[in-house]
């Protein structure tokens, strides 16, 4: 197996700001090889873009405690000064977020904004700059470029504030992307468009794709591998179709079944996990997930289950491992 | 752009109209005769005719108006009763005055505003965030002509370094860029800019706050930005904002510096004012405020266009 490029390891990350500390990661263990494509998946507050910014170390540091491991490209992201930070920053990991609208600064142009981040890495004049933001926005397919390189962020529309925010991702040729919910803010017909645009760019820029969403269908669609998480730790991983087909864990399984897709009939009700997520400020002794498991046992609430290998690249966090396949049925 | 100026140009116009309108009848409005200040106790009522006829206070009030904005449209703003000299050139040189000083008095609070609400802003609740806050509510909060004569006090009585009153040595009122003049204007343009740097540094503070907690200074980070590349960003969105609240405190200034001016016997409109309204010199009165009001009207256009230059989000359309 080749070298992986991100390696995560037993990463933690705890807010401190509030009157109680608030334990949003919780030993996530993670890898990911040169030109993979993760998804990790989760509902809202399931630690799963905290996991995602502390690769960037993006979390406020001053309100936060975090232990463990973050490697990027053999560098030791936790340990990184203020200046190798920066550097590291766009050019070794780049992220995309949410809503561009708000990500991208509201009284610069995005060529402004593009040739910044590249003078910013690389020892280039601004016409060359000016021209590689050209040849980013004609890559991410943005019509008539050299116009919208002098567009603010609110004269565009939002697949178009993707697209510009994914080419002044790209625009240091980083190795990693990360990529935080980036189809939730859109139109359905939209967000295809853009997933497929990420895929042809990661096969064109040899990428490793880390990407966050909720929803299953999205990540089916670009994903290699799918991290599932749950309260701040990976319940389930294995590659995407082992993901969909044959999951082991209770939430996973869950999280399939509450999907709506063609076949829900009129009347029918949608399928829903009973309960609500636990309150990170305050976790349960055992597994988080067993007060709404329909397969939970006394020895669920008292500790932890630990990852367990089921099958290459197939783990699962689960005592009941062994009774979830029949459930699915 | 042109186009969008020319629009906030055109808006202008019925803006003076009624502030003119506003000022002409600030004369009608005040109780008591507007001749009573001219006259002798003992005038005749034939002398009081011949003076109403010669003021135009016998026609109807439209006429009057009419005649007087014609005449302020071609730059006649009458003539001042106490001194009998045209208002235009005294209302002139006093905004010349005032306008030197209201000008250095914003510079310095803007500077300094900026430099607190900067630091405030950045950090936030720290003990630098209360005293900067601390620093601006007193400079709101505490009042001017006090400020002016404590400072006299201190700076002119006791330690004698600078003079206490007055434009110039020797009481001249005409103006020379050298340092006897300057000095005349250190303390008065103090007192001055505590307000307007009260007011800055507080909206600079809370603008600050508001944009590093804005998704894209995270953004900007996760480019590669150092803090200094992500400064600049929050200082070119704080801009329009912060240049705004100077123009606006700019023009306040230049109205309301009444007891400043008169704290330290300072040339300007407000002193002039001052003197008009003692010595209920009605033309002088209705100039004064007529040119003062136009300064404001220009001054809000002007911060406009340049909000409108620097915020893209602003619809120029």
């Amino acid at each position: 197996m080749t070298e992986p490029l991100v390696e995560l390891r037993d990463l933690t990350v705890t807010f401190t700001g509030g009157p109680k500390p608030v334990a949003a990661v919780n030993g996530v263990d993670l890898t990911l090889a040169p030109g993979e494509t993760v998804a990790l998946i989760g509902e809202s507050g399931s630690g799963k873009s905290v996991t995602l910014r502390q690769i960037l170390r993006l979390n406020p540091e001053r309100r936060s405690r975090v232990s463990g491991q973050v490697r990027v490209a053999g560098l030791d992201v936790l340990r990184l000064s203020g200046t190798e930070l920066a550097a590291y920053r766009g050019a070794v990991a780049s992220m995309i977020f949410q809503e561009p609208l708000l990500a991208l600064d509201p009284v610069y142009t995005l060529g402004d904004q593009i040739v910044e981040a590249i003078c910013r890495h690389e020892a280039v004049s601004r016409e060359d700059a000016r021209r590689r933001a050209l040849d980013l926005f004609e890559r991410v397919r943005i019509p008539s470029a050299a116009r919208r390189l002098e567009a603010y962020p609110h004269e565009m529309s939002g697949g178009m504030r993707q697209r510009a925010m994914i080419a002044l991702a790209l625009a240091c040729r980083p190795k990693l992307l990360l990529a935080d919910e980036p189809t939730t803010a859109l139109d359905a017909t939209v967000q295809i468009q853009v997933l497929l645009l990420l895929r042809d760019l990661q096969r064109e820029f040899g990428l490793s794709i880390l990407f966050v969403t909720h929803d299953i269908g999205a990540a089916v669609e670009v994903a290699d591998r799918m991290a599932v998480m749950y309260a701040g730790r990976i319940v389930e991983a294995a590659d995407a179709r082992t993901i969909v087909r044959a999951p082991r864990h209770p939430y996973t399984i869950g999280l399939l079944k509450s999907r709506a897709h063609g076949a829900l009939q009129k009347g029918q009700r949608l399928e829903t996990i009973p309960g609500s997520p636990p309150d990170l400020a305050n976790l349960p002794p055992g597994c988080a997930f067993a007060d709404r498991c329909f397969l939970a046992a006394d020895a669920c609430r008292t500790t932890p289950p630990a990852a367990e290998g089921l099958a290459a690249g197939h783990q699962v966090r689960c005592f009941r491992s062994a009774d979830t396949a029949a459930a699915l049925a | 752009m042109l186009a969008y100026i020319g629009r906030r140009v055109v808006y202008t116009v019925p803006i003076m109209l009624g502030v003119s309108l506003v000022c002409f009848a600030l004369v009608h409005i005040s109780p008591g005769d507007p001749l009573v200040s001219v006259l002798p106790a003992d005038a005749s009522e034939q002398l009081r005719l011949t003076m109403m006829r010669l003021y135009g206070f016998d026609r109807s009030y439209p006429e009057q108006f009419g005649l007087w904005l014609w005449r302020a449209v071609q730059g006649d703003l009458g003539t001042s009763i106490a001194t009998g000299r045209a208002v235009a050139t005294e209302v002139l040189r006093a905004a010349g005055n005032t306008l030197r000083l209201a000008a250095l008095a914003t510079v310095i609070g803007f500077v300094f505003g900026c430099l607190f609400g900067f630091v405030a802003g950045y950090f936030r609740d720290s003990w630098v965030d209360k005293l900067a806050s601390l620093l601006s509510v007193i400079g709101v909060s505490v009042p001017h002509y006090w400020l002016g004569m404590v400072l006299v006090i201190v700076f002119s009585s006791q330690l004698g370094w600078l003079p206490a009153t007055g434009a110039g040595p020797g009481g001249s009122s005409s103006w020379v860029w050298d340092w006897e003049h300057v000095s005349h204007m250190v303390l008065p343009a103090i007192t001055m800019s505590v307000i307007p740097m009260g007011i800055i540094a507080r909206t600079v503070r809370a603008l600050v706050a508001e944009i590093l907690a804005q998704e894209f200074v995270i953004g900007l980070k996760a480019r590669g930005l150092n803090e200094v590349g992500v400064f600049a960003h929050v200082v070119k969105n704080a801009a329009p904002t912060a240049l705004a609240v100077m123009g606006l405190q700019l023009g306040y200034l230049l109205g309301g510096s009444i007891l400043i001016e008169t704290v330290f016997s300072w040339p300007g409109t407000g002193f002039l004012l001052n003197a008009a309204i003692f010595q209920r010199d009605l033309p002088l009165l209705q100039g004064t405020i007529l040119v003062l009001a136009m300064f404001f009207v220009l001054l809000n256009l002007a911060v406009d266009v340049v909000q409108t230059m620097l915020d893209p989000r602003i619809e120029r359309g």
